[in-house]
């Protein structure tokens, strides 16, 4: 391992420092939320130990039907969303659902760090005291049983483990040919297009400073990242914290300040229980948004970097190879090792 | 005759009120007891919920700390309510407002009838214990215990290492032996009353108000002292986690539970609406047979994923440290060396012999040389080369992890990118065999001039040399076998034989075909030309001029078939 100051001096400046920097997201997360304006704001329905949902979203009316539908099933009673600047019928969609507490920002994605001060603020507002779930617009959430128990029951036995954190993997979904193949309308499950995935190419190791994990691979590092695998996407993710006021998110939810939320994993060789994060970025529509993205550039810190990517999506290529893998559901996950049940039977 | 329960609640209370009219209704009288904590407000919509019910009463309320003596004490309050109120119970059954009963109410009267002077608590001695988590058995009857372990955890056990290293021990009065188990119990009037006015009970009580978690010990300590016959075993059906937290049963239970042997369960999920309405309902009738052992199964099994996880597994939840099996992949497989050099067929050969799926150079620098030239291997695994170089410890882990159940091998040398040797040496699930000095077999067939040959040849026994002493560290874990050029050639067929072994020791090797030599007349001359170039092939070890003779085939007659 290069630098883990654990002990001594030196692990006291390195604390600190984290500390330091702990308090500067938090400062710009303060900053930041005059940036947000209040579209509809029903936040007075929070009851104690609600389960809360945060978002980010930018031209999501497709994807998020099924998206707050699946969550609110799965037990999420308020959902916290940030509109950036759509301009599709995302904002008329959310402000209709009484579940739904709404704010707009025209300000720029990545000057917020990619949204991430503007989550930080609502957490931190709204979210103390609550298991807080944080995800993105095309990212499914399931863990072991999550057909027959509600995240209320998941919740309850992280907190009898006293797991303050649940870890969950993005999976890149693509479906079998062309990405632009297939239609989606908007509520439909996006599985019944996105079947496919990668099951074994998942690179891991522990980032030292913060010590969380860095995991990448699956289709996208495969298909797009094989020649500059560091530049392949992250995909370990921590969506659902028992939030305080005092924690914040560093780069999207991979890592959080304290350093000690990132331990979602068991070094000991035993497992801790883990979920997913069904990642359906590949359904139809991808192409023109890819080309749009990258005129943006509002994605990546260095986004010419990342232009042959971008480059390369829009030339709509197939995911699915002889290797992939037909997604059937979370025990087939479990099986393959990508999710855990831990000791939750 | 009847059974009477009692029911300590303190969350939940709209299950517990179900639940307690179910009892009352199959003819069992009730004693709550609600614990202080809960608000009034809450306690009187449960009461006026169950105030049709004359069997049903409430016992004074105090507070329910975990690990603390008040769980006893509203157990006694009850308890006591429930022998002066119902002179008609016979046995007492003690339950949680997260209990269930998962076979009918009869059921359980009818096995009391049969028993009618059995207690049936589970008491075991404290030398006996084995789930007690945390060490603290026999001292929970003898250290103090003033903090609680919830909230002053830190100062709890400072405590407890204060009072071992000073030996600081309590008494334990005269006649008591130390007896623990589960806190869920149902005992026979006789009994429970012989406890409750027991001549010494005030200064038992006042002992156990300072013992540690004395809910799993007071009635299984004084049970021993007044009962003519104990049943040790809890008819309460209860998991533990590894840390010794009730397991809780969720919807997706309902078929597991319906095998249990036990009358109740605890602790049922407020919300599993399926349980609830199922065991709660009309009477199950295609109940299947009792199969405690799938429950235990199932319980043990979760404990081991969560301390020992799966072997070879590197995920999101499971990354574990160096000696921890940071270090181990998921399987066994074969690393070879110098074989792939000697032989024209032999990984064709090694295929069929072993029953393994042979790879080529995985580590090769261009590109990744998967078995059947395959550009996507199985789980997604990419033949790029810069993929693999990244992380070359999860290219293997996650090869030999998407493949269980199927040997691999594959073909190593000091042509190979060599960042993984670390791991592989370290790996205890690696079979390494080498045959050093092969590489220069190629190098001499490439009929380049000796001249060129000598500084490729010098390189690359170098290399080989560094990944023989990285092979033989002390730290190795890996099974290495490993023979020089010349005493392979001495008789190849020995080597091949122990591979097969090794790789696949199951199976009874009827090897009757080997594999194709290549031709080796001229090799010595070559050898003996690197030499006079100044090289000293320490690796290839004494090639006599002998080999130029050799027979180009092997000599199948002479391979031993073992078993």
């Amino acid at each position: 391992m290069p630098d883990r100051p654990q002990s001594g001096a030196k692990g006291l400046w390195h604390a600190y420092r984290l500390r330091m920097r702990r308090r500067w997201l938090l400062g710009r997360a303060l900053h930041r939320r005059r940036q947000l304006v209040a579209v509809a704001d029903r936040t007075d329905r929070i009851a104690p130990g609600d389960i809360l949902g945060f978002m980010c979203v930018r031209n999501e009316d497709a994807r998020l039907p099924f998206m707050l539908d699946h969550h609110r099933n799965l037990g999420v009673r308020h959902f916290l969303i940030i509109d950036n600047a759509s301009t599709d019928g995302t904002a008329d969609l959310l402000a209709a659902r009484p579940d739904v507490s709404l704010w707009r920002t025209e300000g720029s994605y990545k000057s917020a760090r990619f949204g991430m001060d503007w989550v930080n603020w609502l957490l931190m507002r709204y979210g103390h005291g609550h298991w807080c779930l944080t995800l993105d617009a095309d990212e499914l959430l399931v863990y072991p049983h999550w057909q027959t128990r509600c995240l209320a029951a998941l919740t309850d036995w992280l907190d009898r483990q006293g797991q303050v954190a649940l870890g969950a993997l993005t999976i890149d979904l693509y479906p079998a040919g062309r990405v632009s193949e297939g239609t989606y309308a908007p509520g439909d499950d996006p599985l019944g297009i996105l079947r496919w995935f990668d099951s074994g190419n998942y690179q891991v190791q522990v980032q030292p400073r913060m010590g969380n994990l860095w995991i990448q691979g699956g289709a996208r590092a495969r298909v797009f990242f094989a020649s500059q695998p560091r530049r392949a996407p992250t995909l370990n993710k921590i969506p659902l914290v028992r939030w305080h006021w005092r924690y914040a998110y560093v780069n999207s939810t991979h890592a959080l300040l304290p350093p000690r939320l990132n331990r979602v994993y068991a070094t000991d060789g035993g497992m801790l229980t883990s979920g997913a994060l069904l990642h359906t970025k590949f359904l139809p529509g991808i192409i023109e948004r890819a080309a749009e993205e990258k005129v943006r550039a509002e994605h990546f810190a260095d986004g010419a970097q990342y232009a042959s990517y971008y480059d390369r999506l829009t030339a709509d290529p197939v995911l699915r190879c002889a290797a992939s893998t037909r997604l059937t559901g979370w025990r087939q996950l479990e099986a393959l090792g990508l999710i855990s049940r831990g000791g939750w039977v | 005759m009847s059974l009477g329960v009692v029911m300590l609640c303190h969350t939940a209370l709209n299950r517990a009120a179900q639940v307690a009219r179910h009892w009352a209704e199959n003819g069992c009288p009730v004693v709550i007891h609600v614990d202080s904590r809960v608000p009034q407000t809450d306690l009187d919509a449960m009461k006026a919920g169950l105030a049709d019910l004359p069997d049903v009463l409430f016992s004074p309320r105090v507070a329910c700390e975990w690990g603390t003596f008040g769980l006893v004490q509203a157990t006694i309050l009850a308890a006591t309510r429930m022998l002066e109120q119902f002179p008609d119970v016979s046995h007492v059954f003690l339950a949680s407002g997260s209990c269930l009963p998962i076979r009918p109410v009869a059921d359980l009267k009818a096995h009391l009838a049969a028993h009618p002077d059995t207690d049936f608590i589970e008491s075991v001695t404290t030398a006996d214990v084995g789930w007690t988590v945390g060490g603290l058995n026999k001292e929970r009857f003898t250290l103090h215990f003033p903090f609680s372990w919830k909230k002053q955890r830190r100062l709890f056990d400072a405590y407890v290492r204060l009072q071992r290293r000073l030996r600081i021990q309590r008494r334990i009065p005269e006649g008591i032996v130390p007896h623990l188990g589960s806190q869920w119990w149902c005992l026979t009037r006789r009994s429970l009353e012989a406890i409750l006015t027991h001549p010494d009970r005030p200064r038992h009580d006042r002992y156990f108000r300072r013992v540690w978690i004395p809910d799993e010990s007071y009635f299984q300590t004084l049970v021993r002292r007044v009962s003519t016959r104990i049943e040790s075993r809890s008819l309460t059906l209860a998991k533990f986690d590894f840390q010794g937290r009730p397991h809780v049963f969720y919807d997706d239970h309902l078929h597991l539970l319906r095998q249990s042997p036990a009358f109740v369960a605890r602790k049922i999920w407020p919300q599993a609406d399926l349980l609830y309405r199922t065991f709660l309902g009309e009477d199950d009738q295609n109940r299947p047979a009792p199969n405690p052992g799938k429950i235990d199964r199932l319980f043990a099994k979760a404990v081991e994923r969560r301390t020992r996880g799966r072997q070879g597994l590197f995920m999101q939840s499971r990354f574990p440290t160096w000696g921890r099996g940071a270090k181990c992949s998921a399987g066994p497989y074969g690393v070879l060396a110098g074989f792939d050099e000697l032989f024209t067929d032999f990984r064709p050969w090694l295929t069929r012999a072993a029953g393994a799926r042979v790879h080529g150079h995985l580590f090769d620098p261009e590109r990744v040389q998967f078995a059947g030239g395959e550009t996507v291997f199985k789980g997604g695994l990419s033949d790029s080369a810069t993929l693999r170089d990244y992380n070359p410890q999860s290219f293997l882990t996650n090869l030999i992890w998407n493949t269980r159940g199927e040997t691999q091998c594959f073909q190593f040398g000091p042509g190979d990118v060599q960042d993984i040797v670390w791991f592989i040496a370290e790996d205890p699930q690696a079979r390494v065999f080498i045959v050093s000095g092969a590489f220069a077999v190629p190098l001499w067939r490439s009929g380049m001039s000796v001249a060129e040959v000598r500084p490729l040849a010098a390189r690359m026994q170098k290399i080989e040399a560094d990944l023989i002493a990285r092979l033989e560290s002390p730290w190795t874990k890996a099974q290495v076998r490993r023979w020089t050029l010349a005493e392979f050639l001495e008789n190849p067929a020995e080597p091949l034989q122990q591979l097969l072994d090794d790789l696949n020791p199951r199976s009874s090797h009827r090897v009757t075909d080997l594999p194709q030599l290549v031709p080796l007349r001229g090799f010595g001359d070559f050898v003996q030309d690197l030499r006079n170039q100044g090289m000293l092939p320490v690796l290839i070890g004494d090639i006599d001029a002998s080999l130029d003779t050799a027979p180009e085939t092997l000599p199948t007659a002479r391979l031993r078939v073992v078993r």
